[in-house]
């Protein structure tokens, strides 16, 4: 039962997926891609999530707290690369 | 009271997958990128902590193991997900990406036009 129930979650969620792969492929500005990546990477969370419960085993839940923190390091990177042209801003004293 | 544990964890991690698909419909349908940003920000969040909240209580409950870092990672994702929502939404207004046609109300504008005025006037 509950298998079944994880496995139609993954599909909800890969179809999702491919959803926001399209608007990161069509999408007309750096931001729609931007967004798009962002909740891919969020979904990916959810996924592992599943498949460690379909393969019972808590070896990857790690993970899930890893691509949480990269996921948000890349897109305050990608914002302040768009609002200020540099990531890394040098020191105005020197 | 295990079997209700299970219908708990079933129907957390359905409503958590249903979210993450409404929220890419969003994504796809909606006019521009702070309606997409808004769908995806909000919905997507609450879907995967529903997922990891269902995740965290099988563990629990089927094999007796308490995970920390699923409860971290459900906390985590509550803090920075709106934090990233609104910073790529406040980097898209400054770089000048337009609102949709069909919005009315540019309360942003209006201010940082007045506070150009009030800029220009004092020299």
């Amino acid at each position: 039962m509950l298998e079944v129930i994880v496995q139609i979650s993954l599909l909800c969620i890969s179809i999702a997926m491919v959803g926001l792969i399209y608007r990161v492929i069509k999408g007309p500005t750096i931001p729609d891609r931007i967004v798009a990546l962002d909740a891919i990477g969020i979904n990916l969370v959810a996924v592992i999530a599943l498949v460690s419960i379909l393969l019972k085993t808590n070896a990857f839940l790690e993970i899930i707290l890893l691509i949480g923190i990269l996921a948000f390091i890349g897109t305050v990177a990608f914002s302040k690369y768009l609002e200020k042209g540099v990531i890394i801003e040098r020191d105005r004293d020197h | 009271m295990i079997e209700i544990i299970r219908i708990i964890i079933i129907v957390l991690i359905l409503i958590g997958a249903f979210l993450s698909l409404v929220a890419a419909f969003g994504v796809i349908r909606l006019p521009d990128v702070y309606t997409r940003n808004h769908a995806a920000s909000k919905a997507a969040t609450l879907g995967v902590m529903s997922v990891l909240l269902g995740t965290f209580l099988y563990f629990y409950a089927e094999e007796g193991h308490f995970n920390s870092r699923l409860i971290l990672g459900i906390i985590f994702i509550f803090m920075t997900s709106p934090v990233a929502g609104h910073l790529i939404s406040r980097a898209a207004y400054n770089a000048g990406v337009p609102l949709a046609d069909v919005s009315v109300q540019d309360d942003l504008k209006t201010k940082k036009g007045s506070q150009v005025s009030v800029n220009q006037e004092k020299p």
